[in-house]
Parts: C-alpha cells; structure tokens; sequence
C-alpha cells in the first residue's frame, strides 16, 4: 500500500514537469514573444529590445524555462502582460468563481447521476431505463453551448427567472454571484449527469449479473438491502474513477460555459489572455488546471484504493 | 517442427477470431440487430447526404443579403426564417454541416489510425520507450483539451487543414491508451509467440497479427472519438476559433445569432437541431457498436 501510494504520488509529479515543459514548448512556439505582444504594433527594434531585457527574454530558453517553473514552486506565477500586475493578484479570485461553479454541479450532478443510475440499472429496458438513457442520450449529445442557449432561451427569455449574462465583478462577494450561477451550473450539471449516469447504469447492469450478488439473493437477503449492502458499492468504485477522469471536460466544459453567460471565471480569463496574447498568464492558467486535473485524479486513486480490499491486499501490489 | 508450428499457429487464431468470418461482419450482423443503431445509422447517413447535396439544393446564396427581409420569420419564402443580415437560414443550415462533416470524419480517421498504431506498437514493444510515451501521453490528457486546440488555433490559424490535423493529433492521443490497452489483452497470447518464434518482423507481427485483433476496438472507438470531435469542432467554431465568419457552419451561426435570440430564435433553434441531430446519430451508432463486439461501456469515458 504505502509503495503503490509513493508510486501514484511520484507519477502524479512527473505528469505534471511534464505539463509544465509541454505549455512552456507551446507558447514559446507562438510568433512573436512576450516583448512584441507587449509593445504591440508600436514596436521599435530598440524599445523591442529593451523590453526584452527587461523581462528576461534576452536569456536562452532552457534558463527561462527553469526561472519559470522555480516561480511556479514558489507559489509565484509571474506577471501579466496586458494587466501590468503580478498574476497572483487576481487569478485566484476567478478561480474561486470557477470552483464555485464546478463543486456546486458536482454535488448536485454526482448523487443525481448516481441515483438515476441506479434506477436506470435496476429497471433495465423497462420504461424508466428507456427514459432516462434516452434523456441522458440527448443530454451527452448537445454541446455545452448548445444547453446553454436553450436555457438561456426557457429561464431568461421566456420566463424571466435569471439573468442571461453575468455582470458582476470577479472579485464580488458570494452573495452577489449567487444568483448568476444558476444557469452556468445547470449547464454543468445535465453535461454531467448525463455521462456519469450512462456509466452508473452499465456497472450496475454488470454487478447484479455477478455471481457473488446471485449468492446473496439465494441466501434469501431482501432485495433492496443486496443492492445497497452488496451491489452499490462494487458498482460505484468504477465511477469514482470515471468521474475524476471527467474533471478534465468538465474544465474544458467550463470555458464555453463561461462564455456563454460571461461569467467572470478561469475560463473566460483564458480566452480573454488568448486574445490579448498575454503568455505568462496562459501558461500559469494552463498549468493551474493540469494541477487541479492531477489532483483530483490522484485523489480517485487514493479513495479507490481505500475502498478496493482486492486492491490493498499486499501480492496484488507487486 | 516448423509444421507443428504453423499448425498450432491457425489453431490459435481461430481462437482469437471467429471463424470463416471477419471480424467487421460479426459487427455489421450486431448493428442489424439494433433498432436504436440503424435509427443512428439512418440520421448519419442522412446527414452526409445533405452535406453532399447541399450545394446542388440550397435555395440561396449562403453569404447573400436579403435587406427586405432582415430576422423575417419562416415563411413560404423562406422556410427556415433568415439571421440578422437577412441570410436564408434554410441554406446556412444545409450548407453548415459541410466543413464539421470534413473535418472530423478525416480527423477521427487520422486519430484512429496514428494513434492505434502507435498504441499497438507500444504495446508490443513495452520497456522504457513505452513507459516514456505513456507519460507524455499521461501530462498532455492532464490539460484541458480544449485549451491545447485552442493554442493549437493561435499557433497555426484556423485553415481547415490546420484544424483536422490539430483535432486529429489531440484526439490520436487518446486513442494510444485503449489501443495499447487492448494489445495488451492479447499480445503475450500463443499466435503472437508462434509468429515471433517463426522470425516474423516486427511489422508482420504488427500489422498481420495484432491489428486485426484490435480492429473491432478501435472501429467502436472510432465512432465515440467522432461525436467527441464534433462537440469539440463545434466548440471552437462557437468560441471564434473554427471556420472563418461568411462560411455557414453550425457553431458559428449559434454564435452570431444568441443575441437575437428572443426576436429570432428560429435563427438559433434551426442550426441546433442541425448539430443535436447528428450528434445523437453518432451516438446512437456508437452505443449500438459497442453492444455488438460485447463492449458495453454506457457511453464511455470522455478521456
């Protein structure tokens, strides 16, 4: 147990020096560096070069490369070159309203997929089973954009219950984002359930076929208590994993989701440092995302690992 | 003791495979049985058809404006309404599925092809050159894949080549775990070691021995992998980094046409049901693979 934690962990570091080279490669790919977006199309050669010494660019790359990621270590992710102030200043508000909105999806979308799952599951191809994949169906195969627009057009439009777009600033208190959050995390949600219900139903199918679930009802066990006592807990350990896999669309998910109502999160501060050309702050946003991925995933690991006897046991471990 | 060999060698294969048939047929009599898979089939291949015969049939000009008739509802004239410019939205619907179509089908085969190769091959090879490739693998599905396009999209431009070899490679990425995944299912099995003991290359083992026994997988992955491309494809053209402004294409048009959406929603609704439509075809033919070659994964994992 304690090598195969050390063996995850050791991975989960490598995976993201990985990360780190694989953006720094990336965006110093792009044309033009830091200095020309920074100057614009006022460069001269001379103030060019000025800029360059000033921000370090005149070094070669591989030592840029080590001066970066030494910041990164050290909590510092640089400056931004649009806003003319250290990126820690802010990013961490908009990842807040990003969070904000991923943990609420999260804990209304996992017990909801989880429960319709089962559902799903126990009544295979009877009529609650048809419905709901066929819900979830149409829901894993709209884009984001594309569930956002029909909310927007049902809640904003034709109801009048929430607003279409956000228009509050990053850093403005939880109370006053709240309201603006509901549709964006609806988003979310049915995005999510969808998938991870399809996932739920299909272990489920799998576990009350299982030979050790027949047993126990030859046993004479109450059906019910089979599936919450036997079945529900071998069913859910594949979700665990699928749904940490998933964090990684889910952040994808969350750009074009803010996008659609402007919500003032990590994504849409991508896209606007994207368009502004602003590398130092794509680089942190992307290597502050692969880090919540790896997190989150490591932390799958860990949890499947305590709840898997078959996996703790020391000869499996190797 | 070479024909004990070669004996023991088809005896296994036959094994592996089912016997007098490929294994792509197996698949086809799966599909046949399927309501909801020939339902998909019927909508894909629905949708090809228009795509091709879109030019041929559109009523309009796609980039024609029509001043009389700005944000008109559907009427005879004009059955799907028009946008903002007063464009027929019955042709940009039509002609909006062309480029989608193009690149993800040439892009899903690429990443299918790349990636399942190179999957297979690690598999075979294992050691560090795998475990090596597995990381990098590993650090590049840790970002956000929409990010990567998107720098992808700022690197290169947005010409259509640039974004089916763009989503091709990022999509190939994946498609290296499963396949290596698969491979390795198989590859420590008797026909691969008779073909090793035989003297076989590396490429005859490769391409004769392993590659048909990963093709039912890669088939069913190929059509997951495509319906995961079209969301992304449509994502970058909604966010501005797909096709170029006059060209009619799905994403774009949901774009440019949200903010009229309570004068004119028929300039939205129609390029919806457009992408949804096909989208869900996909799907359903996917789902209906996966049941035929045994691999019921419920929609699987976006990964």
């Amino acid at each position: 147990m304690g090598r195969l934690l050390v063996q995850r962990f050791s991975l989960a570091l490598v995976v993201l020096a990985l990360v780190s080279l694989i953006v720094f490669v990336m965006v110093e790919l792009l044309p033009g560096d830091a200095a020309t977006a920074y100057l614009g199309r006022n460069a001269t050669p001379e103030g060019l070069a000025r800029v360059r010494v000033t921000l370090g660019l005149d070094r070669p790359a591989p030592e840029r490369f080590l001066t970066w990621t030494g910041g990164l270590l050290r909590g510092d992710l640089g400056i931004s070159l649009a806003r003319q102030e250290p990126i820690n200043g802010f990013l961490w508000m908009r990842l807040r309203n990003s969070l904000l909105l991923g943990i609420i999806a999260a804990l209304v979308g996992f017990p909801l997929a989880i429960g319709l799952g089962i559902v799903a599951g126990l009544t295979r191809d009877r009529l609650p089973d048809l419905l709901l994949s066929t819900i979830s169906l149409i829901g894993m195969s709209l884009p984001e954009f594309v569930t956002a627009t029909l909310l927007i057009y049902f809640f904003s439009i034709k109801l009048r219950l929430f607003p279409a777009v956000t228009l509050v600033n990053p850093d403005a208190p939880l109370s006053e984002l709240l309201p603006n959050i509901v549709l964006p995390t609806l988003t979310l949600i049915i995005v999510l359930t969808a998938y991870i219900l399809r996932v739920v139903r299909t272990s489920i199918i799998e576990v009350i076929r299982s030979d050790y679930i027949r047993t126990a009802r030859s046993k004479g066990l109450a059906s019910l208590w089979v599936i919450l006592r036997h079945a529900l807990p071998n069913a859910l350990l594949p979700t665990l994993t699928i749904a940490a896999l998933t964090i990684a669309w889910l952040i994808g998910g969350l750009f074009v989701i803010e996008s659609v109502f402007n919500y003032p999160g990590i994504g849409t501060l991508l896209l606007t440092a994207i368009h502004d050309r602003d590398l130092p702050l794509v680089q942190s946003i992307a290597v502050v995302m692969a880090l919540i991925y790896v997190v989150a995933n490591l932390g799958a690991d860990l949890l499947t690992l305590m709840l898997n006897p078959r996996l703790r046991s020391p000869r499996t471990v190797g | 003791m070479l024909t004990a060999i070669s004996i023991s060698l088809t005896a296994t294969k036959q094994v592996a495979k089912q016997p007098g048939q490929s294994p792509l047929w197996d698949i086809w009599l799966g599909l046949r049985r399927s309501p909801s898979g020939m339902v998909g089939l019927c909508i894909v291949l629905l949708h090809i058809c228009l795509a091709v015969a879109a030019p041929y049939v559109v009523p309009y000009d796609p980039v024609e404006f029509d001043t009389d008739a700005i944000r008109a509802a559907p009427s005879a004239e004009h059955l799907f309404g028009t946008d903002k410019l007063g464009r027929d939205v019955l042709t940009r619907t039509l002609l909006g599925g062309r480029i989608a179509l193009l690149v993800t089908i040439v892009g899903t085969g690429l990443a299918i092809t790349w990636g399942g190769l190179l999957g297979i091959t690690l598999a075979y090879v294992a050691g560090i050159v795998d475990e090596l490739v597995m990381r990098l693998v590993d650090a590049i599905l840790a970002l956000p894949r929409l990010l990567i396009l998107l720098l992808i999209a700022s690197l290169f431009g947005t010409d259509t080549g640039v974004l089916i070899l763009g989503l091709g490679f990022l999509f190939g990425v994946a498609v290296i775990r499963i396949a290596r995944a698969t491979t390795l299912d198989f590859v420590a099995r008797d026909f691969v070691l008779a073909a090793y003991a035989m003297g076989a290359p590396r490429r005859t083992i490769i391409f004769r021995e392993l590659l048909p026994n990963a093709l039912d997988i890669l088939l069913v992955e190929g059509a997951l992998r495509w319906s995961w491309m079209l969301l992304a494809f449509s994502a970058l053209s909604f966010l501005g980094f797909g096709v170029a402004p006059p060209t009619p294409d799905w994403g774009l048009m949901i774009a440019n046409s949200r903010d009229i959406l309570a004068l004119a929603p028929w300039a939205t609704f129609f390029p919806i049901a457009a992408i949804s439509t096909l989208i869900i075809g996909v799907n359903l033919l996917a789902g209906a693979l996966a049941k035929a070659i045994g691999l019921d994964r419920g929609g699987g994992v976006r990964v």
